[in-house]
Protein backbone atom coordinates (compact mmCIF):
# COMPACT_ATOMS: atom_id res chain seq x y z
CA UNK A 1 0.00 0.00 0.00
CA UNK A 2 1.07 3.68 -1.21
CA UNK A 3 2.91 5.38 1.83
CA UNK A 4 1.46 9.04 2.75
CA UNK A 5 3.08 11.92 4.37
CA UNK A 6 1.34 15.10 5.74
CA UNK A 7 1.37 16.58 2.43
CA UNK A 8 0.18 14.05 0.65
CA UNK A 9 -2.87 13.58 2.87
CA UNK A 10 -3.37 17.69 2.48
CA UNK A 11 -3.44 17.04 -1.12
CA UNK A 12 -6.06 14.34 -1.05
CA UNK A 13 -8.24 16.56 1.38
CA UNK A 14 -7.67 19.60 -1.24
CA UNK A 15 -8.36 17.15 -4.30
CA UNK A 16 -11.48 15.58 -2.84
CA UNK A 17 -13.21 19.30 -1.84
CA UNK A 18 -12.44 20.32 -5.21
CA UNK A 19 -11.24 17.82 -8.13
CA UNK A 20 -10.75 20.75 -10.20
CA UNK A 21 -7.36 22.65 -9.06
CA UNK A 22 -4.76 22.51 -10.99
CA UNK A 23 -1.23 21.17 -10.01
CA UNK A 24 -0.50 25.10 -9.87
CA UNK A 25 -2.85 25.58 -7.38
CA UNK A 26 -2.61 23.16 -5.36
CA UNK A 27 1.35 23.83 -5.24
CA UNK A 28 -0.07 26.99 -3.88
CA UNK A 29 -1.91 25.62 -1.53
CA UNK A 30 0.82 23.22 -0.17
CA UNK A 31 3.75 25.31 -0.24
CA UNK A 32 5.05 22.98 -3.37
CA UNK A 33 6.13 24.06 -6.80
CA UNK A 34 3.73 23.39 -9.41
CA UNK A 35 6.03 20.52 -10.92
CA UNK A 36 6.20 18.64 -7.82
CA UNK A 37 2.72 19.30 -7.08
CA UNK A 38 1.97 17.81 -10.06
CA UNK A 39 4.18 14.70 -9.54
CA UNK A 40 2.65 14.04 -6.20
CA UNK A 41 -0.71 14.29 -7.82
CA UNK A 42 0.17 11.68 -10.30
CA UNK A 43 1.82 9.30 -7.53
CA UNK A 44 -1.47 9.41 -5.51
CA UNK A 45 -3.55 8.84 -8.96
CA UNK A 46 -2.17 5.78 -9.73
CA UNK A 47 -1.89 4.33 -6.83
CA UNK A 48 -5.84 4.37 -6.96
CA UNK A 49 -6.36 6.69 -4.10
CA UNK A 50 -9.66 8.10 -5.98
CA UNK A 51 -12.85 6.35 -7.72
CA UNK A 52 -14.01 9.00 -9.71
CA UNK A 53 -15.04 12.31 -9.73
CA UNK A 54 -18.44 13.83 -8.82
CA UNK A 55 -20.71 16.54 -9.49
CA UNK A 56 -22.12 18.16 -6.59
CA UNK A 57 -24.81 19.93 -7.18
CA UNK A 58 -27.76 21.96 -4.72
CA UNK A 59 -30.51 19.64 -5.26
CA UNK A 60 -33.11 22.04 -3.67
CA UNK A 61 -32.21 24.24 -6.22
CA UNK A 62 -33.22 21.86 -8.84
CA UNK A 63 -36.60 20.96 -6.96
CA UNK A 64 -35.31 17.52 -5.27
CA UNK A 65 -36.52 18.65 -2.05
CA UNK A 66 -36.84 15.29 -0.51
CA UNK A 67 -34.33 12.93 0.22
CA UNK A 68 -35.17 9.24 1.38
CA UNK A 69 -32.87 6.34 2.61
CA UNK A 70 -35.04 2.91 2.13
CA UNK A 71 -33.86 -0.14 3.97
CA UNK A 72 -34.90 -2.77 1.74
CA UNK A 73 -35.70 -6.53 2.90
CA UNK A 74 -35.67 -9.66 0.41
CA UNK A 75 -38.38 -11.52 0.58
CA UNK A 76 -38.09 -14.33 -1.94
CA UNK A 77 -34.34 -14.83 -1.64
CA UNK A 78 -33.28 -18.12 -4.04
CA UNK A 79 -36.49 -17.36 -5.81
CA UNK A 80 -35.42 -13.91 -7.00
CA UNK A 81 -31.83 -13.63 -7.61
CA UNK A 82 -30.23 -10.55 -6.37
CA UNK A 83 -28.66 -9.67 -9.63
CA UNK A 84 -32.40 -9.34 -10.88
CA UNK A 85 -33.03 -7.15 -7.88
CA UNK A 86 -29.62 -4.76 -8.37
CA UNK A 87 -30.21 -4.61 -11.83
CA UNK A 88 -33.93 -3.80 -11.53
CA UNK A 89 -33.06 -0.88 -8.58
CA UNK A 90 -29.70 0.47 -10.70
CA UNK A 91 -32.18 1.36 -13.59
CA UNK A 92 -34.36 3.74 -11.33
CA UNK A 93 -33.24 7.09 -12.06
CA UNK A 94 -34.42 8.54 -8.54
CA UNK A 95 -32.54 5.71 -6.74
CA UNK A 96 -28.94 7.42 -6.31
CA UNK A 97 -26.74 5.03 -4.43
CA UNK A 98 -27.72 1.04 -3.54
CA UNK A 99 -25.53 -0.10 -1.11
CA UNK A 100 -25.53 -4.23 -0.28
CA UNK A 101 -25.44 -4.57 3.41
CA UNK A 102 -25.46 -7.12 5.68
CA UNK A 103 -27.89 -6.51 9.02
CA UNK A 104 -31.81 -5.84 9.54
CA UNK A 105 -31.79 -5.16 5.79
CA UNK A 106 -30.05 -6.27 2.36
CA UNK A 107 -29.76 -3.21 0.68
CA UNK A 108 -29.75 0.50 1.60
CA UNK A 109 -31.05 2.75 -1.12
CA UNK A 110 -30.76 6.59 -1.41
CA UNK A 111 -33.67 7.59 -3.13
CA UNK A 112 -34.41 11.39 -4.22
CA UNK A 113 -37.39 13.35 -5.43
CA UNK A 114 -39.10 16.43 -6.16
CA UNK A 115 -41.58 16.40 -2.80
CA UNK A 116 -43.47 13.84 -0.09
CA UNK A 117 -45.92 13.03 -3.36
CA UNK A 118 -43.69 12.19 -5.82
CA UNK A 119 -41.92 9.98 -3.90
CA UNK A 120 -44.76 8.21 -3.29
CA UNK A 121 -44.83 7.88 -6.73
CA UNK A 122 -41.38 6.61 -6.89
CA UNK A 123 -42.05 3.79 -3.78
CA UNK A 124 -44.94 2.58 -5.20
CA UNK A 125 -44.70 2.28 -9.01
CA UNK A 126 -40.83 1.56 -8.71
CA UNK A 127 -39.74 0.71 -5.87
CA UNK A 128 -42.22 -1.97 -4.42
CA UNK A 129 -42.73 -3.91 -7.79
CA UNK A 130 -39.04 -4.99 -7.66
CA UNK A 131 -38.69 -7.91 -7.94
CA UNK A 132 -38.86 -10.10 -4.56
CA UNK A 133 -38.75 -7.09 -2.37
CA UNK A 134 -40.00 -7.61 1.10
CA UNK A 135 -40.30 -5.46 4.01
CA UNK A 136 -38.91 -1.57 3.22
CA UNK A 137 -38.30 0.86 6.03
CA UNK A 138 -38.10 4.47 5.26
CA UNK A 139 -36.27 7.72 6.77
CA UNK A 140 -36.72 10.98 5.65
CA UNK A 141 -33.30 12.53 5.43
CA UNK A 142 -32.93 16.22 7.62
CA UNK A 143 -29.25 16.81 7.36
CA UNK A 144 -26.62 15.29 5.86
CA UNK A 145 -22.58 16.47 6.37
CA UNK A 146 -19.88 14.66 5.08
CA UNK A 147 -16.21 14.32 7.11
CA UNK A 148 -12.54 14.38 5.70
CA UNK A 149 -12.38 11.03 7.19
CA UNK A 150 -9.01 9.52 8.55
CA UNK A 151 -6.80 11.65 6.95
CA UNK A 152 -7.35 14.86 8.61
CA UNK B 1 -33.87 30.36 -13.69
CA UNK B 2 -32.73 26.85 -15.03
CA UNK B 3 -33.64 26.46 -18.81
CA UNK B 4 -34.06 23.44 -21.03
CA UNK B 5 -30.44 23.89 -22.12
CA UNK B 6 -28.80 24.34 -18.65
CA UNK B 7 -30.42 21.12 -17.66
CA UNK B 8 -29.13 19.41 -20.40
CA UNK B 9 -26.12 20.29 -19.39
CA UNK B 10 -26.72 19.56 -15.91
CA UNK B 11 -27.27 15.79 -17.19
CA UNK B 12 -24.25 15.71 -19.72
CA UNK B 13 -21.71 17.13 -16.84
CA UNK B 14 -22.97 15.01 -14.43
CA UNK B 15 -22.98 11.67 -16.21
CA UNK B 16 -19.48 12.33 -16.81
CA UNK B 17 -17.57 14.90 -14.43
CA UNK B 18 -14.69 14.33 -15.60
CA UNK B 19 -14.72 15.00 -19.60
CA UNK B 20 -12.68 17.75 -20.88
CA UNK B 21 -14.74 20.72 -21.64
CA UNK B 22 -14.90 20.23 -25.68
CA UNK B 23 -16.44 16.53 -25.74
CA UNK B 24 -19.15 17.78 -22.75
CA UNK B 25 -19.74 21.13 -24.91
CA UNK B 26 -20.57 18.73 -27.97
CA UNK B 27 -22.37 16.07 -26.06
CA UNK B 28 -24.64 18.78 -24.56
CA UNK B 29 -25.30 20.48 -28.35
CA UNK B 30 -23.89 23.77 -27.49
CA UNK B 31 -20.34 25.51 -28.50
CA UNK B 32 -17.77 25.33 -26.04
CA UNK B 33 -18.01 29.50 -25.17
CA UNK B 34 -21.79 28.99 -24.55
CA UNK B 35 -21.11 25.46 -22.01
CA UNK B 36 -18.29 28.11 -20.34
CA UNK B 37 -20.76 30.96 -19.88
CA UNK B 38 -23.64 28.47 -18.76
CA UNK B 39 -21.30 26.62 -16.25
CA UNK B 40 -20.05 30.18 -14.85
CA UNK B 41 -23.39 31.23 -14.14
CA UNK B 42 -24.82 28.35 -12.20
CA UNK B 43 -21.40 28.01 -10.64
CA UNK B 44 -22.20 31.58 -9.46
CA UNK B 45 -25.69 30.94 -8.58
CA UNK B 46 -24.73 27.96 -6.71
CA UNK B 47 -26.70 25.28 -8.91
CA UNK B 48 -22.95 23.65 -9.20
CA UNK B 49 -20.84 23.66 -5.85
CA UNK B 50 -17.63 21.90 -7.10
CA UNK B 51 -16.48 18.90 -8.85
CA UNK B 52 -15.50 16.48 -5.94
CA UNK B 53 -13.07 13.80 -6.19
CA UNK B 54 -14.70 10.58 -4.17
CA UNK B 55 -11.65 8.62 -1.95
CA UNK B 56 -11.33 5.31 -2.85
CA UNK B 57 -10.97 4.16 1.00
CA UNK B 58 -9.78 0.55 0.30
CA UNK B 59 -6.78 1.72 -1.50
CA UNK B 60 -5.59 3.71 1.46
CA UNK B 61 -6.31 0.03 3.65
CA UNK B 62 -9.42 1.17 5.18
CA UNK B 63 -11.57 -2.19 3.93
CA UNK B 64 -14.37 -2.39 6.30
CA UNK B 65 -17.53 0.24 6.29
CA UNK B 66 -20.20 -0.02 8.36
CA UNK B 67 -23.51 1.65 8.34
CA UNK B 68 -24.27 2.54 11.86
CA UNK B 69 -28.51 3.24 12.77
CA UNK B 70 -28.60 4.81 15.84
CA UNK B 71 -31.73 6.22 17.73
CA UNK B 72 -31.17 9.11 20.50
CA UNK B 73 -32.48 9.73 23.65
CA UNK B 74 -35.11 12.02 22.94
CA UNK B 75 -36.03 13.50 26.22
CA UNK B 76 -32.58 14.94 26.13
CA UNK B 77 -33.54 18.43 24.59
CA UNK B 78 -29.70 18.86 23.09
CA UNK B 79 -29.29 15.30 22.22
CA UNK B 80 -28.94 15.50 18.24
CA UNK B 81 -26.08 18.45 18.72
CA UNK B 82 -24.56 16.82 21.34
CA UNK B 83 -24.24 13.04 19.68
CA UNK B 84 -23.20 15.10 16.51
CA UNK B 85 -20.79 17.28 18.03
CA UNK B 86 -18.97 14.53 19.38
CA UNK B 87 -19.39 12.08 16.30
CA UNK B 88 -17.82 14.61 14.02
CA UNK B 89 -14.15 14.18 16.39
CA UNK B 90 -14.23 10.59 15.56
CA UNK B 91 -11.66 10.75 12.61
CA UNK B 92 -13.29 7.48 11.07
CA UNK B 93 -16.63 8.66 10.64
CA UNK B 94 -16.97 9.43 7.08
CA UNK B 95 -20.52 10.82 6.44
CA UNK B 96 -23.32 11.70 9.27
CA UNK B 97 -26.92 12.29 8.77
CA UNK B 98 -29.69 13.23 10.67
CA UNK B 99 -33.35 11.34 9.86
CA UNK B 100 -36.78 11.84 10.38
CA UNK B 101 -38.47 8.48 11.10
CA UNK B 102 -37.60 5.42 13.18
CA UNK B 103 -33.68 6.23 13.27
CA UNK B 104 -32.40 9.81 14.50
CA UNK B 105 -28.83 9.47 12.91
CA UNK B 106 -26.58 7.33 10.71
CA UNK B 107 -22.81 7.65 10.57
CA UNK B 108 -20.59 5.65 8.01
CA UNK B 109 -17.62 4.29 9.66
CA UNK B 110 -14.79 3.10 8.27
CA UNK B 111 -11.84 0.80 9.74
CA UNK B 112 -9.06 -0.98 8.29
CA UNK B 113 -9.88 -4.55 9.48
CA UNK B 114 -12.69 -6.01 11.34
CA UNK B 115 -10.13 -6.00 14.89
CA UNK B 116 -9.90 -2.13 13.89
CA UNK B 117 -13.41 -1.74 13.64
CA UNK B 118 -14.13 -3.17 17.21
CA UNK B 119 -11.92 -0.79 18.66
CA UNK B 120 -13.98 2.06 16.98
CA UNK B 121 -16.65 0.11 17.93
CA UNK B 122 -16.02 -0.22 21.46
CA UNK B 123 -13.82 2.76 22.33
CA UNK B 124 -15.07 5.80 20.28
CA UNK B 125 -18.73 4.98 19.32
CA UNK B 126 -20.63 3.50 22.32
CA UNK B 127 -18.81 6.64 24.08
CA UNK B 128 -20.89 8.82 22.34
CA UNK B 129 -23.70 10.91 24.14
CA UNK B 130 -27.38 10.11 24.31
CA UNK B 131 -27.57 6.65 22.20
CA UNK B 132 -30.99 5.23 23.13
CA UNK B 133 -30.41 1.96 20.64
CA UNK B 134 -27.59 1.12 17.74
CA UNK B 135 -27.91 -1.21 14.65
CA UNK B 136 -24.97 -1.83 12.59
CA UNK B 137 -25.18 -2.83 8.93
CA UNK B 138 -22.04 -4.05 7.10
CA UNK B 139 -21.39 -3.12 3.48
CA UNK B 140 -20.81 -5.72 1.26
CA UNK B 141 -20.54 -4.18 -1.94
CA UNK B 142 -21.83 -1.04 -3.63
CA UNK B 143 -23.98 -1.18 -6.99
CA UNK B 144 -24.80 2.14 -7.79
CA UNK B 145 -23.03 5.48 -6.33
CA UNK B 146 -22.88 7.99 -8.79
CA UNK B 147 -25.55 9.90 -6.79
CA UNK B 148 -26.71 11.62 -9.94
CA UNK B 149 -30.10 13.53 -9.84
CA UNK B 150 -33.00 12.06 -12.19
CA UNK B 151 -33.07 15.77 -14.39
Amino acid sequence: MIDLDDTDRAMIRAVAADALLSAGALGRQLGLSQPAAWRRLKRLKDAGIFRGQRLDLDREALGFSVTVFLGVKLATKGRVSLEDFERAVTAIPEVQTVEHVLGAYDYRLRVVARDIADFERVLRRRIMTLPGVGNIDANVLLSEERLPGPIG
Amino acid sequence: MLDPTDLRILRQFQAAPDLPTADLADRAGVTPTTLARRLDKMRAAGVIRAVRSVINWPSLGYTVEVSLRVQLDKTQPRAFDEFLAQARKIPEVIEAQTFLGQVDARLSVIARDMPHYQEVYRDKLLTLPHIADIEALMHVSRVKFDETLPL
